[in-house]
């Protein structure tokens, strides 16, 4: 139950082109931010929109390849999509919207309706069964719309943006429901966000999306801790990205006034010098320095306090140091019960060397 | 009262509705998948007939349809059918005319439908026809029977095009429009009267009908 894709695109400002493969009971999310035509993507693997070259693979079958000229229709590929807004069929009830999700000719009339009843009564629908889906909440459209996706048989599924047409508060409690349920579905999952978050919560493994191509594919936590690229740093949440240059084995950020040992912060990740021009830190990996920090392993820096900005549960602290010129913000985010701002106007940090990214 | 104007008027609009219905559905549906350019092209072809004076409409359609025309010649030398002055001569110019008013209402309404929908229906294996017929045109419904009703009052009105392409035959192509026209013209002031009364009760349940119809959707 693999996926494999390998496709271009035009669309209006860039092309899509992306290889990958999603393997069988995996879950894949494609992390990007609006516009970086991930939704495209799903809907060429739908069916619902035409790559302009390449091939689709899911387990044998050839959905679509176009030096054969393969292009099976999308209610022959078994792939099921869940759309942002759910498109469920307004006219229909929970029930006729399920209903007709049946494959016709795969089951007899009873086995048909055990099926029915039997996800209806896992996903919680059995008591709205006979209401109209324009009135029903966010969560039960969620769970309809899932739920025609596994009486259907899809062989994959794929869901567009999940929960972001839900209100905050909503996001929570679904969030729950939706992994459980595409935990289960023991088939290849392949979903778009623009939350790193909820990448970072329900996937597998990430694929950085940016201007259709793909930046990097890799397990959830390499990809947090090594987006390599300026772009995924920003996709994945990273606050503080300054330019670098590097010259003999030293990496030099003039605007942070700070500057790293190559092999320490490289580490056995094989970076040449001239493949860094950036550097990035998350503003959450950086320590208050206590005086018994192993400084073998990292580096303490003393920093000017600009602003801080109080959060539910943290601060965000805008530093700069004082003896740069013309000094580009460093956010530092720590939480409330380790720190307090009192009337401070330096703090000093400890950098552990693993925590700088370098970037391309 | 001989209440055959009545009677012909209501069979010309049903049949008129009927043939609307299907060509207005089907136009509007292939006009809204069509690029912008063709689109704003075909929109002015199929919507002119609602502006022009419908003594131009019968009069363009006496050219095609005259036995001695392009299309009518052909029907009437080869079937013996000749395609104006009979009741139903009257059907083409009340589709011609009241045709765009379906068109227009009902090619908004798909446009308005969510093509997310109709992705997701083939995806998960439905057949166009159902989606055109079991999830669409049901979703649409508002916007299709008020173009419907439109229609049908548009087609029962029609007078100019009409007294042109079937005349005035008492017992044969009277409608009720051209009726009133024909007793106004000899002074029967009384009949005329029924006739205006009754065309007013008509128009006035259709247009009800239509409101009600419309508040009831803006509740849903």
């Amino acid at each position: 139950m693999s996926l494999q894709v390998k496709i271009t695109k035009k669309l209006a400002n860039f092309s899509l082109d992306v290889d990958f493969t999603v393997e069988s009971r995996e879950i894949l999310a494609v992390l990007g931010a609006s516009g970086s035509g991930k939704s495209m993507l799903l809907k060429c693997i739908a069916g619902v929109e035409t790559p302009d070259t390449g091939c689709i693979v899911l387990d044998d079958r050839v959905l679509f390849d176009s030096s054969r000229k393969i292009n099976l229709l999308p209610q022959e590929r078994r792939v099921g999509l869940l759309f942002q807004n759910y498109a469920l069929f307004p006219n229909m009830t929970v029930y006729q919207n399920i209903y007709h999700s049946v494959r016709k000719g795969r089951y007899s009339g009873p086995e048909q309706e055990r099926l029915i009843n039997g996800i209806m009564d896992t996903l919680q629908l059995t008591k709205i069964r006979n209401n109209s889906v324009m009135r029903i909440s966010g969560g039960e459209m969620q769970r309809t719309a899932l739920a025609r996706i596994l009486v259907n048989d899809a062989e994959l599924m794929m869901l567009d943006e999940p929960l972001s047409a839900l209100d905050e508060h909503l996001k929570f409690s679904l969030e729950m429901e939706l992994k459980e349920i595409i935990g289960n579905f023991g088939k290849s999952v392949l979903f778009v966000t623009h939350d790193r978050d909820q990448a970072h919560r329900l996937g597998d493994r990430i694929a950085l999306v940016n201007d259709g191509l793909i930046e990097k594919i890799a397990p959830v936590r390499e990809i947090f801790m090594h987006p390599d690229t300026v772009e995924g740093a920003r996709i994945t949440g990273v606050k503080n990205i300054a330019a670098a240059t590097v010259k003999n084995g030293i990496v030099e950020v003039p605007r942070w006034g700070l500057s790293f040992d190559l092999c320490r912060i490289a580490g056995s990740d094989g970076w040449s010098e001239k493949d860094i021009h950036y550097i990035g830190i998350r503003m959450n990996d950086v320590k208050l320095a206590k005086g018994k920090e192993d400084l073998s392993k990292g580096n303490i820096f003393t920093f000017k306090i600009a602003d801080v900005l109080s959060n539910v549960f943290s601060y965000t602290v805008k530093l700069y140091n004082p003896d740069v010129s013309d000094p580009l913000p460093f956010y530092w985010q720590i939480s409330k019960d380790l720190w307090e701002p009192e009337h401070r106007n330096i703090v000093e940090l400890y950098l552990r060397d693993s925590i700088v990214m370098p970037l391309k | 009262m001989d209440l055959y104007p009545l009677y012909n008027s209501l069979r010309i609009a049903l049949i008129s509705t009927v043939l609307i219905f299907f060509m207005g559905i089907g136009t509007a549906y292939y006009v809204a998948r069509m690029p912008k350019a063709i689109k704003g092209i075909l929109d002015v072809l199929l919507t002119v007939p609602l502006v022009l004076p419908p003594t131009v409409v019968g009069y363009l359609l006496l050219r095609f349809l005259g036995p001695h025309r392009l299309v009518g010649a052909f029907f009437f030398e080869n079937f013996d059918i000749r395609l104006t002055m009979t009741w139903w001569s009257t059907i083409f110019a009340t589709v011609v005319v009241a045709f765009p008013l379906m068109y227009r209402t009902t090619r908004g309404a798909f446009e308005s439908f969510d093509r997310n929908v109709e992705n997701a229906a083939r995806t998960l294996g439905l057949s166009g026809s159902f989606i055109f017929w079991r999830i669409r045109i049901p979703c649409c419904k508002a916007g299709i029977i008020a173009g419907l009703v439109l229609a049908f009052a548009r087609a029962l009105g029609e007078y100019g095009a009409t007294s042109m392409i079937s005349g005035y035959t008492p017992g044969i192509t009277a409608t009720i429009s051209t009726t009133v026209y024909n007793l106004w013209r000899t002074n029967n002031d009384d009949l005329a009267y029924k006739w205006v009364l009754l065309n007013l009760l008509i128009s006035a349940l259709v247009l009800v009908f239509l409101n009600l119809f419309e508040e009831r959707r803006r509740k849903s």
